[in-house]
């Protein structure tokens, strides 16, 4: 059975209020016309868990920019100067990780994990109100599962049962963040018929796929 | 010596603290540069935290990829043996010692060898990325970086002021003066920049230097 949708009919199913995951570096993998598409329905109050601030005018600063965003769960700021802004007014709450310990806590939502021990962040502000553990005689923060509402992805190409590709540098955290959220949606520049990726490309199964729509190159 | 000269002698330096097989992570700004330093023979191969090994110069203009970009945002290219994986697995390099030799900016460094760049308290950012994992997973940190701030004050401190990104991590320093090695008995002072003495370095330098009696002039 075909798991495609219009745009439209994806962007109905989001709410005010909602988590949501999305993937990227400075706006490379990141769907650039679902983001377009929230941003024209002005879907509110979002908490958004993304990697950086990208650019004012690229993917998540788009978003910022339109007013949707409450908070950021993320690790770095800096390329958005608005962001910046908007940080320090207050405006917008912002929970930073390092970057490894921010895919690994959503790599421990996604595959049943009561968390993750990283010795990332050892002695710095970043392990304020942790658990610290000593194993083998080396310190280690105890890092809890990120999970989503809903995770917005990116890939190059996906077929009609979700299993997706993608290209170069845009898969970041896509594959990560497909495995971490209760509904989870894929713009793909190509769309193509089930079987025509041989599964031995296929990068994020299918079956972490609910809904796909035809997205921009 | 200007912005650019003082840039390109860190950027060299720091090239020849490279080994032929090494992995190697170049942060963002002057460490970026090192690359114009390395050579194929050197068979060096660059780690992009975003998400491949072998990372290549800029492309051609008209030839940019838009899903290929390096850590800073930029079109690249990438050489022949180069390969892409997602955020997790670029961390499992980054974190399990797989880089040999991570290259990046610091704001301060201080005695104990520990350094801040993620976080200034005055502008609320910028965060610290991917910096944390790679100075505490590399097997070697290199900070380049200028020797003092712009309005002249040191860098080099006794102890951080600003919030740090790991404690006791970084191993060599190389500044537009000085190169500076950290170990257990402290900063050593290793090398002054052509035209820099001894007694200069010290009086830009906040931190305690050890200066041993052979101090060489930094050749780049």
């Amino acid at each position: 059975m075909s798991k495609v949708k219009s745009i439209a009919e994806a962007v109905d199913l989001l709410h005010d209020g909602m988590t949501v995951m999305l993937p990227g570096f400075l706006g490379v993998g990141t769907p650039k016309a679902f983001i377009d598409a929230i941003c024209a329905k002005g879907i509110r109050d979002l908490t958004v868990i993304y990697n950086d601030g990208a650019f004012p005018d690229v993917g998540f600063g788009k978003l910022v920019r339109r007013g949707l965003v409450r908070k950021l769960i993320g690790t770095h700021i800096g390329t958005n100067p608005e962001l910046v802004k908007l940080v320090a007014e207050k405006k917008i709450d912002l929970e930073l990780y390092p970057q490894g310990t921010l895919v690994e806590k959503i790599r421990a939502a996604g595959a049943g994990l009561g968390g993750v021990l990283t010795p990332t962040g050892v002695g710095t502000a970043v392990e304020e109100g942790k658990t610290i553990m000593e194993i083998g005689g080396k310190t280690y923060l105890l890092e809890l599962p990120l999970h989503a509402d809903v995770a917005l992805l990116y890939a190059h190409i996906g077929d009609t049962f979700g299993n997706l590709v993608y290209r170069r540098a845009a898969r970041n955290f896509n594959p990560i963040m497909a495995t971490a959220a209760d509904l989870v949606i894929a713009e793909v520049a190509n769309l193509v018929e089930a079987g025509e990726i041989d599964p031995d490309h296929v990068m994020t199964p299918g079956i972490f796929v609910d809904v796909v729509v035809r997205g921009c190159e | 010596m200007g912005a650019d000269v003082s840039r390109e002698l860190i950027a060299r330096r720091i090239a020849r603290e490279l080994k032929g097989g090494e992995v190697v992570n170049l942060g963002i700004g002057t460490p970026t540069l090192v690359a114009n330093y390395i050579t194929p023979e050197m068979n060096i191969t660059l780690h992009s935290e975003n998400g491949f090994v072998g990372l290549g110069p800029a492309p051609a203009p008209g030839e940019e990829i838009s899903d290929l970009v390096n850590a800073g945002g930029q079109p690249v290219t990438v050489l022949p043996g180069a390969c892409f994986f997602d955020t997790a697995m670029s961390f499992a390099i980054i974190r399990g010692g797989h880089i040999d030799v991570t290259v990046l900016g610091a704001l301060e460094v201080d005695e104990e060898g520990s350094l801040a760049n993620w976080w200034i308290p005055a502008k609320g950012g910028p965060g610290m990325g991917g910096g944390m994992d790679l100075v505490v997973g590399a097997k070697r940190v290199i900070v380049a970086m200028e020797h003092t701030r712009k309005d002249g004050t040191p860098k080099i401190v006794p102890r951080c002021t600003m919030p740090v990104t790991a404690k006791g991590e970084v191993d060599l320093i190389v500044t537009d003066m000085a190169v500076i090695e950290v170990t257990r008995e402290g900063l050593v002072l290793r090398e002054v920049a052509p035209g820099v003495s001894v007694s200069d370095v010290l009086a830009k330098t906040a931190a305690r230097l050890i200066v041993p009696d052979e101090v060489k002039e930094m050749v780049a």
